[in-house]
Parts: structure tokens; sequence; C-alpha cells
């Protein structure tokens, strides 16, 4: 067929699907406020912040998806071409249109009542800060964007890892500029964070454009090798690989005993929020991940952790106060964290995994409102907390809540502690008794397995590293309110634990990282402090598109993602002509491996 | 042989000792409750025979007992916040009899549906309606928000329940519980995080009135009304219709009903339809009675809620009304009746402590719920 016919054979329905979509999602986002609250934020100043990337990335992303096909082993299709780069610039184009009419809207209405965002600012940020730009570059722009998502489909492979690293990298680093400008006095690197920054933020063009470019090349050179490194890693066996984890684990530990010394308050203090949330989240990946157990109200234990610490070590706790130091407490933090978990445990144990989830929420609310009552207002403060908690004495060395860096240290600590417990627990009796609950419960229990204490033995676990989590945090802050033990913590660190994937360590940490250390925790900033409210619909989001997309999480556990794909693997072997009898054997010789 | 006996012995041993440790603490701890509740409830009567009663002044010395008309405006109160949990927990049961998941995200559909009064009303009350025509007005500002809440709902499962139809259970309720985020956080990134206050009501629908000697308020009558005729509507629905056939054909079995040629999708987006517009009806009337939304308007509710579906049995959609009623009812007399007795200071703090202690109690004791569970035998598993 010639040019003309195909170009008419534009998909229209995936157009007029993923189009207005797409304007959907444009109006959603401007009319949320993340255009105006992202703006401050520059990524290349002065041309491009955060809030025009958050606008940008819509059309691109949706014409992408408009014009990729579904590719069918063994089924011919066209070559991608110039009706594909239509079908996304139509796509962009509908988007942007969305923009046009709200920026028409916002002149001719004024809906500011109920619609806070409905506003000039919104107006100004959608002109370019220009008075009287025709609103119908939107439309303009939102083709462009549709075409150069449809391009990614069309152009060459190498060119797209280019593009997108490139593009990548100047976000990163763009995004980690207050952490670099932070670490750049320690390593007296300050002039080459004056070369690429401009001095209100934002990086410069060239080295902008340079940057894209070097990491772009690289990605393209390097192409494949990163992976074939951890194949070849994962194929070691016996003492070879223990070896290669050896050597990994060195570099790492030497890397986080060395590298604080080198950073500024800043990024040392963030690194301690994400460690709290990271240890928080290792404790909550045994329980949700490892056993299975869909534990809402995990705060509880936080809570319990820090209110010990705090009645324990401060002089100024109402009822008992005996004014121990912080090591000293860790010993009744541990019973008592170890207590709870069983009282919360026990009568939960036996109920339906979603029951189980809304009773632990309950337990998790219950504990907040009885530390805040006037029932234990003598005993525990009440609204007004304790205060007054000391900082850590540990005999040979006194860290305070404001040393940061001392703070980040205690925190590597318990949080390879807890690495190193969840490690051996994993491949121990009681880690694949929680897998084998996890997997189906009722058979686990036919083979043999108390499944009651083995749940139990979960909860406590999990207590107790949380535990850990509260005292530190009870002893950086200095005191204790039961407002800072919210539901929203349990959410935070269950979506945490499930972006980065349940059931693995690794991921755990990706998650931690990326999530708190970026977006920040519930109350506590990350490196993208502009955020603030609206990044609890990010963390909602991601939960959702997770679970749809990818429930296994970023960096899946291999045993997980089988439980989870069980259908597909089943279709893939019967698909490889394995007989229908014994369809199920290659998945139990999988899992066998592993 | 002898090592086969040993075995045996050793697992007896084991079976013996461990597992009732647990039940053994559960069995403490059901009995303390239970002694709790009857030492509360006992210490409550003498109290009211006389306040100066040494059973009464055991652990409260400062007892005074309730007056009737005390009682009667715990009882009236209970039972008009009860009705707002009864009409989401409906959504709750139906969403589980059918798909057999906890819809966690119905909270904030309920609260969408408040957000949309209060906007509709505000609306209504800046150009003069609102007092004027307050029927009408009335009726609009409920039909908006009924057609909002559902839509709404409905979106939720296409969006992010329906792909997910036969994934293992916990999933879909992560998922809703990241849609009940979303929804939370949208609501207040579009309208502002503040409180938001319905206008007035008419001086009519404001006052006291006194019916068989309870003081009750006219806005609570027309809540009592309303939830009265949809009930009455939700009932004939269920019961009568041919649709209300099907949905109960695909909460027994699923695939069964899709061999009767039932078309299931469509079954469930009604199901989500329905018991979204039940948690509209219930926004606008909490909007109309408590005069202020915000974006966390739907959290408590919402798993208060859940928790009175339990009480009454889940996926049993009587109930499910009784079951909020029931909790309505606790949570309002409870702090009251049993704690303030126990000499427990500042008891209404305790309110959401109690409900959630009678969802613990009621898995407890009758885990299936007062009135008996209706699920398919897939779920009940």
């Amino acid at each position: 067929m010639t040019t003309l016919p195909s170009t008419l054979l534009l998909d229209w329905k995936r157009i007029f699907k993923w189009g207005p979509i797409c304007a959907a999602a444009l109006l959603f986002v401007s009319l949320v406020g993340m255009p105006i609250k992202l703006d401050p934020k520059s990524i290349i100043s002065p041309l491009l912040s955060l809030g025009y990337v958050s606008l940008f990335w819509l059309p691109l992303i949706f014409g992408y998806i408009a014009s990729s096909r579904v590719v069918l082993e063994g089924v011919e299709t066209s070559k991608p071409g110039l009706s594909d780069l239509l079908t996304g610039v139509l796509t962009g184009a509908i988007g942007g249109a969305g923009l046009t009419l709200l920026m028409l809207g916002i002149e001719n209405f004024d809906i500011r009542d109920p619609l806070i965002n409905w506003s000039p600012q919104l107006l100004e940020v959608l002109a370019f800060g220009a008075r009287d730009l025709n609103s119908a570059v939107w439309i303009g722009i939102g083709g462009a964007l549709g075409l150069v998502g449809a391009a990614l489909n069309v152009i060459p492979e190498s060119l797209r890892r280019v593009v997108s690293y490139g593009s990548f990298t100047v976000l990163a680093v763009a995004i980690f500029e207050p952490a670099l400008d932070d670490m750049s006095e320690g390593f007296r690197l300050e002039w080459l964070i004056e070369l690429i920054f401009q001095k209100r933020g934002g990086l410069k063009l060239w080295p902008a454009i340079i940057l894209a470019s070097l990491i772009g090349l690289i990605s393209v050179i390097s192409k494949g090798k990163v992976k074939k490194a951890v194949a070849q890693y994962r194929e070691q066996e016996g003492s070879q690989k223990k070896q290669t984890s050896y050597v990994l684990f060195g570099i790492v530990a030497v890397l986080g005993i060395v590298l604080p010394i080198f950073m500024g308050t800043y990024v040392n203090s963030l690194l301690a929020n994400v460690g709290i949330f990271l240890l928080l989240a290792l404790g909550l990946n045994i329980v949700v991940g490892l056993a299975g157990i869909l534990d809402l109200g995990y705060v509880a234990f936080f809570a319990v952790g820090a209110y010990t610490t705090a009645v324990f070590t401060s002089e100024l706790s109402p009822f008992f106060a005996p004014g121990m130091t912080w090591a000293l407490s860790l010993v009744f933090v541990v019973i008592l964290a170890a207590l709870t978990g069983l009282i919360i445990g026990a009568p939960v144990i036996r109920m339906r995994g979603d029951y189980l989830a809304i009773v632990t929420l309950g337990f998790g609310e219950i504990i907040r409102l009885l530390f805040l009552s006037d029932f234990l207002k003598p005993y525990f403060g009440g609204a007004q907390g304790i205060l007054g908690i000391p900082g850590i004495d540990l005999g040979f060395v006194y860290i305070s809540g404001t040393d940061t860096r001392g703070i980040f240290y205690l925190v590597l600590f318990f949080c390879a502690l807890a690495v190193y417990v969840s490690w051996r627990l994993q491949a121990s009796r009681l880690g694949r008794s929680w897998m084998a609950i996890r997997e189906d419960e009722q058979v686990a229990e036919a083979m043999g397995i108390n499944t009651v204490n083995s749940k139990l033995m979960a909860f406590v676990v999990g207590a107790v590293l949380a535990s850990f989590a509260g005292a530190i945090m009870a002893a950086r802050v200095g005191s204790v309110f039961p407002n800072s033990f919210m539901i929203l913590i349990s959410i935070v660190i269950l979506v945490v634990v499930i972006v980065g994937g349940m059931g693995s360590i690794p991921g755990v940490f990706v998650g931690a990282f990326v999530l708190i250390g970026i977006l920040g925790g519930p109350k506590q900033p990350g490196l993208l402090q502009e955020f603030g409210s609206l990044k609890l619909l990010v963390y909602g989001m991601l939960l959702v598109y997770m679970m749809l997309q990818r429930p296994e999480g970023l960096v899946p556990s291999a045993r997980r993602t089988q439980e989870l794909h069980q259908e597909e693997f089943l279709q893939d072997s019967w698909l490889k002509g394995t007989d229908a009898e014994d369809e199920e054997q290659p998945v139990e010789g999988e899992e066998a491996q592993i | 042989m002898k090592e086969g006996k040993t075995v045996t012995a050793v697992v007896e041993g084991k079976s013996k000792r461990r597992t009732p440790l647990v039940d053994r603490f559960l069995f403490v701890v059901k009995v303390v409750l239970i002694g709790l509740v009857t030492i509360g409830f006992l210490a409550f009567v003498a109290q009211q025979i006389s306040p100066d009663n040494w059973f009464a002044r055991w652990r409260n010395p400062g007892a005074t007992g309730l007056s009737a008309d005390q009682i009667k405006g715990l009882v009236i109160s209970g039972l008009s916040q009860g009705v707002f949990y009864g009409l989401i927990a409906l959504g709750y049961s139906m969403v589980y009899g059918v798909l057999g998941f906890i819809n966690f995200a119905h909270g904030e559909v309920f609260m969408v549906s408040a957000y949309t009064g209060y906007i509709a009303a505000n609306k209504f009350s800046a150009n003069g309606m609102w007092e004027s025509n307050f029927a009408l007005c009335l009726l609009i500002v409920l039909l908006l928000a009924v057609m909002v809440s559902t839509v709404t709902a409905v979106l939720t499962e296409r969006i992010a329940y329906r792909p997910l139809r036969n994934s293992p259970r916990l999933i879909p309720l992560i998922t809703s519980i990241g849609v009940s985020f979303v929804l939370q956080n949208a609501v207040l990134g579009i309208f502002g995080p503040g409180t938001q206050g319905y206008p007035q009501l008419p001086e009519w629908l404001a006052k006291q009135r006194s019916i068989l000697t309870f003081e009750i308020s006219g806005i609570k009558i027309l809540v009592f009304l309303v939830t009265i005729v949809s009930m009455t509507g939700l009932w004939y629905l269920v019961e009568r219709t041919k649709t209300g056939k099907a949905m109960r054909a695909v909460a027994e079995d699923k695939e069964i009903a899709s061999l009767m040629g039932i078309n299931v999708n469509r079954i469930i987006v009604t199901t989500f339809a329905v018991g979204g517009a039940m948690a509209g009806v219930a926004g606008v009337m909490f909007g109309l009675l408590f005069r202020a939304v915000n974006p966390m308007t739907g959290f408590l509710p919402g798993i208060k809620a859940f928790t009175a579906a339990v009480v009454g049995g889940i996926g049993n959609l009587g109930g499910a009304m009784s079951g909020g009623l029931a909790l309505g009812s606790a949570e309002s007399i409870a702090p009251q009746l049993i704690l303030e007795p126990l000499g427990v200071p500042g008891v209404t703090q305790l309110k959401d402590a109690v409900a959630f202690t009678v969802l613990v109690m009621v898995l407890l004791f009758k885990p299936s719920g007062l009135f008996g569970e209706r699920l398919s035998a897939e779920d009940r598993a």
C-alpha cells in the first residue's frame, strides 16, 4: 500500500480513547495544583520547571501509549511509521486542547469558589508568564509532545536509550540538586556545583545538554553489560558467590560509614529520615512480604517504641520517670514491643486476611486514641505528649538529637541489624513456614506448620523492628506526641514496601530511598519539598498503579513474582508445548531452584 | 517403630501445649472484656438507683447518674449517627458479597457526595433559592450528589478493580487503600484543605420537636425518613426485581451465574452503583446534619461502616443497616453507660476506640456477625 491509505487507516478508536483521557489527566493535574505548586522547582533554569514537567509528561506518555501496538509473537505487523506518528500527534493535540479549554474557562468564568486552583495564577503558569498568549498554543504543544512520545516507538532502540537515559539523568540531577549542593562542601567540589547549577536553583542549559548526551552515550556503550554482570553474579554458585557477596557488602558498608563524614547536615538528616522509614519498612516487609499478613496498624508498634523510650528516659515523664539511658531503655522497648505484638496478634491471628487488615487498623487507631485520651493522661501526658527526651548516651559516645550524623550512624546500625535478621530469617525454618502460609495457609497447616505460632512470630519480629525505629525517632525529636502516630504512617510504609517489592530486601531499600528520599514521609520533607500535601496523592496513585501493573514491585523477589503471575507461568509452559497434565511441573521445578 | 512413637508423642505434646496458649489468652481476654462490660453496666444500674450507692461510688466517686432525657438524647444521637454507618455499610456489604473484597475507598465515595452536596447547596444559598424553595433545592442537591457518588463508585470499579478481578484477595484491598488515598488527596488538592460549611437550614427543619417524649430535631427526622425510603427502595431492588435476583445470583456463584446468562460485569457495575448511591444519600444527609465537610470526612465513617457491616453479618443487607444502628448506639451510649461508671475520665474522647473495640469483640465472639453472613463458599474461606 502507498502512504496515503496508511495515513487514512489511522486507528481513530485509539485516538478518541486516549486523547480525551489525556485531556482529563491534564485538567486533573492542573486543578489539583501541581503546575502552580511545582513551578518554583526549576529543572533547567530558566527554561523548564518541575511544574511544566508535571504537564508535559502526560501528552508524551499518552502519545506513546496510543501509538504503541501489541506485538504478538508469530503474527506479522506492519512496520511502525507515519501513521503511528500521526496517532501520537492527534492524541497529544486532543490532550492539549483540554488545557486550551481550561485557559479559556479561567479567563471567562469565575468558579474559584469551590475550585481553589481555578485562579489567575494557574492561568499565568499555563500562559508561560505571558499576558496575552493565545491559548490555542497548548494544542500545538500537546501535538508536539505526542509526536515525541510516538517517535519513541518508531526510532531505533539505541536512540531511544540515549533519549530516555539522557532526560532521566537531567531530571534526577536537578532533583538531587539540594543534596549535591550539600555534599559538595565536604568534597570541596563547590566549583563543580557552580559550573552546573544556577545560583537560584536549576541546571544551566549547556551543562544539562552535555550531561544528557554524556549519559546517553554511556548508556549505549555499556548497553547490556550491567544486565550481564547481574546475571553473572546470579549464576555464581557456592563459595564464589559468597565471596562476591562479601566484597559487595564490604563496599556498601565502607561507603555507608565513610560517606556521611563528607556530607552536611541536610543530607544526613534526609538519610536519617529515610533510614527510620527503611527500618519500619523492613519490619513490615517481614509481616506483609514474608508472612503475607496485611497489618495496617503497624504504626502502633512504632508508637509503643517511641512512648516506651520517652517514659523510661525522659525526666519529664508524668507518672514514672526512672531517667534511664537510652541504651538501657532499649531492653524495655524490645520487651514491651514484643508483648504488644503478642497482644495485638493473638486475637487477630485466626481472622480472614482482609478482616485482619481492618482490625489491625482499628488497633493502630485505638493505641493512638488511648495515648491521646484524658484516661491515660496521667501516664502519657495526653495531647501534650512527653517532652525532654535526652540524647543517646552509649557510654563511649553521646549522640544528641540534633547531631544528624550520629543519628544516621545509629539508624544505619539498626537497619543493618534488620537486614541481617530478615535475611537470616528468610531461609530459616520460620521464614520458609511464613512463605508457605503466605502461599496457602490451609496447605501449610496440613504440612504440619504451626500457623498460629509462625504468624505470631511474624507479628513479634515486625513489632520489635518498628519499636527500634520508634526509639530512635523519640530520641531524635526529643519529644513524643500521639498525633505523630497517625494511621497515615502505616499506609505510607505499606506503599514503600509494595512499590519496592513485597518480600524483597533490596526492593524495600529502593522503595524507601525513592519514596521517602525524594517525596518525603508524611510529615518529613524529602528532596522535592515543593510537593507538600500533593505527595500523598502521588503515593496513592503509585499504590494503585503498582497493584495494577506490577504487583511484585520494582525489585521483585523471584518467588513472589511467580505467585502473583502463576497463570502466566502456566500459560507460558503450556505454550512451550508441555502437556496439559504436567503443566504445573515446570513451576514447581523453578521454585525448587530458588 | 520406636522412633515413630516418639515423634507422634512430640507432635501430640506440641499440639497440647502450644495451640491452646493462644486460645487460653483469648479466653482471658474474653472474660476480662465481658467482666468489664458487666461491672460497668452494673455500676451504671447502681448509680441510676442511687448515686450514693457504694457500688456506684466504688470506681467513680463523682457519679451523678443520668436523667431520662439525657439517656433519650444519647439514644437519638446514636441512632442518627448509626443511620450513616448503616447506609455506607450497605455498599461495603454488597461489594463484599459480590466480589469478596473490602472496598476501602467506599468511605471516600461518601465524602465525595458530601462535598458535591456542599458545593450545590452553597450555590443555591448564594442566589437565595436555598431559603425560598428549600424542598426543591434539597431534591436537586440530593440527586446531584447521588449521581456524582454513583459515577465515582463506578469509575473506581472500572479503573482500579476490574483488572484485578481474579487476583488474590489482598491485592484489591491494597488497591482500594490507594484509591481511597487518591480520592482524599484529590479532593484536598482541588477544593482546598479547610473544613467547608453547609448553609444554614431553614427554621422549620432545624427546630426541636417532641415525638413520643423524645426530643428530636427536624433534620434528624428527615434523615430517618430518607433512610427508610432508600432502604425500602433497595429492598425492592434486591428482592423484587430481576436485577436484584441477578445480583444475588452473582453473589452466590459468579461462574454459574454467567452460565445462566447473567452479564456478570454489568451486575458488578450495578452493585457498585447502588452502593455508591446509598453512600451518596448518606453523604448529603451527613452534610445537612453536621453542616461541615473536609477531605478526611470519609475515613472514620468508612471504617466504622465496615465495622457495622461485620457486626450485622457481611453480605447481609438488613444486617448492615441494623449493624450500623447498633454500632452508632453503642459508640454513643457505651462511653456513658459502661466507661463512665468504671471511672474513666473524658469518656467521649474514647468514642472511636469503643467502635473498634466493638469490632474486635464481634469478631472474637461471633465472627459471622449478629445476623449471620451471606457469602458464597469461596468468599467464606
